[in-house]
Order: C-alpha cells, then sequence, then structure tokens
C-alpha cells in the first residue's frame, strides 16, 4: 500500500468538505480507508457507483465521494445497488450502510444480497445505535447496552452480522474496526476484487451517541480516543498469536474505588494495572502480570472484585473469515441471455 | 416475444409483450395474484431480448431495483397487486422526488388486506393517487381490454420517459385474467428519455418549458449525486425552504402543465346525454353494454370511459354535468371516482354512484336498471 499525501485524496476523491459529521465520528475514517483503496487499485472513480441508504453511514458517499452516487430510502439501499448493478455490471457498485440500515429495516435484503452473490461491496458501519435520529437501540446494540429506547439495559440480543452474512451465502466477509485502518483499507481493496457479494462490518465510534451506551462518564472531547482504544482492548484478530500475559478485574464499584485495594492485594505479584474501557464489561482493571493463575486465584476472594475475565472474555473477533467462490448473479444473468441467444430479437 | 398480427392472449401477457416492445429491458417483481402471469412472461420474454428478469424479497426491493436499473439506463417496470402496492409507496415516492421513469402495474384486486386475494376490484384507485407520502402529481392509466393493457403499457413507458416519473398502470383483476383478441402492429412509437447534452449535467433543474431536465445516468463520467432528499438543481442536498418549494413546485407542474397532453378519455353515445354513465377499466365493459340497451331501448343515454386516471379530467367532467342531467358513476369499489365526478362536476348535475363489493363485475342489467332509474 503505498501513502500518499492526504490532499491528493481530498482533492481527487471528494466532494466537499468540511463534513457534516460530529466531532470525532467515524466515517472519515471509513471513507478515507476506501479512497484509498479505489487509489491503491487504480479504480477510476468515473466507473464506481456508490449506494447509500439513511442514517449517518449513509452520507459517507452522498454527499463526499466525489463519483456516482445514490442516496437512497431507508434500508433499501442494497436493493437499489442490485438493480443498477445487474443493468450496467461495469459499475463497480458500493453500498454502504449502517446497522440500523443494513441490518434493522434492510435485513432481508442484507441477507438476500448475500444469497445472490451479487457483486457488490458492502461496507457496513456498525456505531451499535441509531445515531442520526437520536441514539435509539439498533439490532446490533449489545445485551444491557443503555440507549435513549433502552433506558433500563437493552433486552435483546444483537446479531453476529459477520456469522449471518456468511451463512447468507457472500463471498467475501471480513469484519474491524476504525481502529484497524491499515487492515481495513486492505480488506476493502479485495472486496473491490471480489467477484460476488462482499461484506465488511466496520466496529465505528459515534462519540455522540456511545458515552452513554459505554458509560463513558469523562469528557466530550476525549471520547473519541477512548472508543478506539476500547475496540482495541475490546477485539482480537483471528489467526494472530494470542497473549496470555493478563486479565481483567471487574469491580463491584467504580474502577478507581477498588484499584487500591487490587493493588495491594497483588503487591507481591508486581503486576502492571491501568484502567480501561471494555466494550462488554464497561470501566475495568486491567492487571499485566506472567503469573495469570496465581493472580487469579489471589483475586478471588477480594470482595471489591466482582470477577475476573480472561483475556478473550467477551471480546469481539476482527478479521477475513470467508473468502470463497460461489456463481455470481449478474454473471449467471448474462450467461441466460447468451443461452436463450438463438431467439434474439434487435433491440 | 409474439410476431406482429392478430393473437389471442391473456390481458397480464398483452402488458409484458407491450413492454418489451416499449423497450423495457429490467424487470423486478414478487410473486402475487392476479399480477404472476406479467412476471412470468417476462421471465420468458427478457433475456431473449438482451434484458433481465429479477424475482426479488419483496415488493419494496422489487420497485427499489427498478429504480436502481432506471438510473443505469434501463426502461424499468415491476407489476404487483393491493398489498404488494402499499409496500412500494415509499419507492414511489422516491421515484417522484429523484424523478426516476419507471413503470409500476397494480392488477387490482379485492381488499381491504388479504382480502379475496384471487377476486377484482377497483379499490387502488385512491392509493394510486395519494398513497405515497409527499407532494407530488401521479400519472395513471387505465386499460379496459386486453388491446388496452398492451396499448397502455406502452404510454405509460412513453410518458414515463417523457416526463420522467413513475406511471402508474392501474388494471384490475378482470382485464389481467381475460383472453381475447390482441393486434400487434409492426411498428410501435416509442419514446425516450432526454439524455444529457452536456459536459455539466444539470439533472435537477432545467429552463425547458416542460420543466423536465436531462437525465444523465451512472457510469458515464458525469459523478452524479441523486438523493430522495431535497435538492438543488445539481442534485447537491440543500433542505433549505427555497430550494424545497422550487423542487416540489417543478416536479408538480411538469404533470399538471402537460395534463392535456396526459390525460385520455373516451366518449360513447355523447351527442345529446340525458344520463353519462362514467366509468374505467373493466366495469367500463357492462357499463357500454348497459349504454347500448338503453340506446335501443330510445333512452339519450351516453359513456364516458377513463383511460387516465390521473391527472382527472376536471374540464371534460364539467362539460358533461353541464350538458347532462344525471351523471351515474360505475365502480367495483365502494365509490371512489364518485368523489371526484362530484367535485368536478360543481354541482351542475346530479351525480349517482353505482358501486360493486364483492369482487364481482356488475352485469349490464344492473347498470340498465340504474340508467333507467335514473331516466324517470
Amino acid at each position: 500500500m503505498t501513502v500518499k499525501n492526504l490532499r491528493y485524496y481530498r482533492e481527487k476523491f471528494v466532494r466537499h468538505l468540511p463534513t457534516r459529521f460530529c466531532p470525532g465520528c467515524g466515517n472519515g475514517v471509513i471513507l478515507n480507508a476506501f479512497v484509498r483503496a479505489l487509489d491503491d487499485l487504480s479504480i477510476p472513480q468515473e466507473r464506481v457507483l456508490c449506494v447509500s441508504g439513511i442514517g449517518c453511514s449513509a452520507w459517507i458517499p452522498n454527499p463526499y465521494f466525489s463519483g456516482d452516487s445514490l442516496h437512497t430510502t431507508h434500508g433499501r439501499a442494497l436493493a437499489f445497488a442490485t438493480g443498477a448493478k445487474v443493468y450496467n455490471r461495469n459499475l463497480k457498485t458500493v453500498v454502504f450502510t449502517g446497522d440500523g440500515d443494513g441490518a434493522g429495516i434492510g435485513g432481508n435484503h442484507l441477507i438476500h444480497a448475500a444469497r445472490r452473490n451479487v457483486e457488490i461491496t458492502t461496507i457496513l458501519v456498525n456505531n451499535m445505535n441509531y445515531g442520526m435520529t437520536g441514539g435509539q437501540t439498533a439490532p446490533t446494540t449489545l445485551y444491557g447496552g443503555l440507549t435513549t429506547t433502552t433506558p433500563y439495559g437493552n433486552p435483546e440480543n444483537p446479531f453476529n452480522l459477520t456469522s449471518l452474512v456468511a451463512s447468507a451465502g457472500a463471498t467475501y466477509v471480513a469484519r474491524w474496526s476504525t481502529y484497524h485502518v491499515i487492515e481495513l483499507t486492505k480488506s476493502i481493496k479485495e472486496a473491490l476484487q471480489n467477484e460476488g457479494f462482499s461484506f465488511i462490518e466496520v466496529l465505528s465510534q459515534c462519540p455522540t451517541q456511545q458515552r452513554r451506551m459505554f458509560g463513558l462518564s469523562g469528557t466530550s472531547s476525549e471520547a473519541p480516543q477512548r472508543i478506539l482504544e476500547m475496540f482495541l482492548e475490546s477485539t482480537y484478530i483471528r489467526g494472530q498469536p494470542l497473549k496470555n500475559n493478563y486479565l481483567y478485574a471487574i469491580p463491584k464499584k467504580t474502577p478507581e474505588a477498588v484499584f487500591k485495594s487490587v493493588e495491594t492485594k497483588l503487591s507481591g505479584f508486581h503486576p502492571k494495572l491501568k484502567i480501561v474501557d471494555h466494550m462488554a464489561f464497561g470501566r475495568i482493571i486491567k492487571i499485566n502480570t506472567e503469573r495469570v493463575e496465581e493472580v487469579k486465584r489471589s483475586l478471588k476472594d477480594l470482595d471489591d472484585v466482582e470477577k475476573v475475565a480472561d483475556p478473550l472474555e467477551g471480546k469481539i473477533e476482527l478479521g477475513v473469515f470467508v473468502k470463497c467462490e460461489r456463481p455470481e448473479f449478474v454473471k449467471t444473468l448474462h450467461n441466460i441471455i447468451e443461452r436463450v441467444g438463438e431467439n434474439r430479437y434487435g433491440v | 416475444m409474439l410476431k406482429a398480427g392478430k393473437h389471442l392472449v391473456l390481458g397480464n401477457v398483452a402488458c409484458a409483450e407491450g413492454a418489451i416492445r416499449a423497450g423495457c429491458r429490467f424487470f423486478a417483481g414478487y410473486p402475487i395474484t392476479p399480477a404472476n402471469e406479467i412476471s412470468h412472461h417476462m421471465s420468458i420474454e427478457l433475456p431473449k431480448v438482451g434484458g433481465f428478469y429479477l424475482q426479488m424479497e419483496d415488493e419494496i426491493a422489487s420497485i427499489s431495483a427498478v429504480l436502481g436499473a432506471s438510473w443505469a439506463g434501463a426502461k424499468a417496470m415491476t407489476a404487483t397487486s393491493g398489498p404488494g402496492f402499499s409496500l412500494m409507496q415509499e419507492g414511489i415516492s422516491y421515484a417522484h422526488m429523484t424523478e426516476t421513469p419507471c413503470v409500476v402495474v397494480d392488477v387490482q384486486r379485492s381488499g381491504p388486506s388479504t382480502g379475496q386475494a384471487t377476486m377484482p376490484s377497483q379499490m387502488d384507485v385512491y392509493q394510486a393517487k395519494y398513497g405515497a407520502h409527499g407532494d407530488y402529481e401521479v400519472v395513471a392509466l387505465v386499460p379496459w381490454s386486453v388491446q388496452e393493457m398492451f396499448d397502455l403499457t406502452i404510454r405509460a413507458f412513453n410518458l414515463a420517459e417523457k416526463f420522467r416519473t413513475p406511471v402508474l398502470l392501474m388494471a384490475d383483476g378482470v382485464i389481467g385474467h381475460i383472453m381475447e383478441k390482441l393486434v400487434i402492429p409492426e411498428q410501435v412509437e416509442i419514446v425516450d428519455r432526454r439524455r444529457c447534452s452536456s459536459r455539466e449535467a444539470m439533472p435537477f433543474g432545467t429552463d425547458d418549458p416542460s420543466r423536465v431536465p436531462e437525465m444523465p445516468l451512472f457510469g458515464e463520467g458525469y459523478r452524479l449525486i441523486v438523493t430522495g432528499s431535497t435538492h438543488r438543481e445539481s442534485g447537491f442536498r440543500d433542505e433549505s425552504p427555497k430550494y424545497h418549494a422550487m423542487l416540489v413546485k417543478r416536479i408538480r407542474e411538469k404533470i399538471l402543465k402537460a395534463e392535456s397532453e396526459i390525460s385520455d378519455s373516451v366518449g360513447y353515445y355523447l351527442e345529446d346525454p340525458k344520463i353519462v354513465v362514467i366509468s374505467y377499466g373493466a366495469t367500463a365493459r357492462p357499463s357500454f353494454g348497459a349504454v347500448k340497451k338503453a340506446r335501443k331501448g330510445g333512452l339519450e343515454a351516453g359513456l364516458f370511459r377513463l383511460r387516465t386516471l390521473w391527472p382527472f379530467p376536471d374540464r371534460e367532467i364539467r362539460r358533461l354535468a353541464e350538458a347532462a342531467e344525471k351523471l351515474i358513476v360505475v365502480e367495483m369499489n365502494s365509490g371512489k371516482i364518485l368523489r371526484e365526478v362530484e367535485r368536478a362536476s360543481r354541482g351542475c348535475s346530479e351525480v349517482l354512484s353505482l358501486p360493486k363489493i364483492g369482487g364481482v363485475l356488475h352485469s349490464v342489467d344492473e347498470i340498465y336498471k340504474a340508467i333507467m332509474e335514473a331516466y324517470q
């Protein structure tokens, strides 16, 4: 991957700046990764059609991407894109959608586009809530998560979107976060080259709405960085060697209130302690130590600690999960036209 | 595709044949009675002419795929019935806002809800006019024969292309499912959308008196922005009161100002009418029989048959109301176009209603009896 001056990407690919996204939003990161992928592959932007639905993610291409873009109705981007791609297969068709747009109202279109294996790259920006409309619960909100419509905690379980789309038949499936920009850009490039339905879920920060969801009580200006670090803390990458030199103490009260007692209790092990944000557990204490099993035993009888979590507990897996080949929809339609072609009537 | 000449075919097949001759090369639909034969015929015939048939996951996806294909350059169409037509309203509203040409066929069945799923009605005529959200003007055609399923489908495409608007073909279960003579001409008149004449696309604004902008397509290098949000002439989103008013005014006026060109109706025995039967689609057929019978009996009765429901022919109805003593509106619902006739006739004559619910057509005698009663 070659890295060029940011101004080059802006002037070549971006129609209009500044964006109307909230400060610290992940959408800019995703637009950046997308245009770098296009540039690296030397795909002429005149050949690119971006289709989006309704929600913050829909605004990534429309109006900001300088190429053809179709900003459609809520959840229907994939159906519009399917029509355009089928009629003009030369269009490099990319759908930007969100978790509410793509997995909520548009969930049916998502699984059917994957089933057809129509050559469309779908980038689903997952901020785990309906950001534009005021932070309502989404089909991706974690169990127990606080949103404006789940004030007592989300009573529902979230979708595992990559598993869903993989089982529906997509031929390229990956999940990254806005922290993992290099991997994300590489993944978008792979998706754009896949002759079939490609799906990339991107966990994205929404500083405006996620502070409530993840209990980030600090200032709003520190929220974007904290959420990004939380994505790093709460995920692991498939196929990469796992570290086993740490664990998490989940406190009964605030981590600040129990930090001292954990520190005192573990003083004999000389661990490194740090308070971190975690998507599954909230604000907790991370304990770096080579003597994991002893530390675990030692913390068991500490009243202030609710539970001790292993490194992988509650974490979300990132990586490329599916890379395979199946008959592609548009190609099959053209094959059918060829097959019945002897009866062909002059247009 | 059928050859030019005479054929005995189903109304729905005639519709599909007309569509292909009008240049339709993309169809997306979802199974529903009584519109299925349109899909069946399209799925057979479209690949033969290099076109695409898609069965989508629902009617929302069907209209959406049609609109996506239209911006990629296709003359595109879908066909459905009442419940599916309801689901398509979101997409139809989007088509109005983005001025996307397409044809939507509603082979009407008897509701509300699943109702009498296999039986005909004319219950969606107001859904055609008012079903979608927002301010817009509808073009809706209504065929009364297998021949008109063919002819009006072609006209629907031509109007859609000319005015860059969705056009509705409001057929009904009777016309979709009867088999009768269809004459296919050697040549049909075809209208294509105005394509972009310069490198600077202005896809949502024009100085042309028609108020219909040129339509650039995806993949032509225009870097188009198409959005259902309020937009400027360039397509760039701008939700200010000024641009919203400008846009909505223009998309309505392009239809309203062309009303005399779009609006279409046929009169029978209207030289000296005392009683005028007003009807459309399947119910115009027994109405025609009843009027002929009345004429044989020496009664001054006539028939006014609408071939476009929307825009509504206000002036013609007013003229009829001034000339006749009574108007009888015959329709296969509880009385809907009745209200339009009452509005347009402005009290100039008495307006009677002959509704019919239950999924069956009026008989000639029922309508004849109504004419007789009105005459006395």
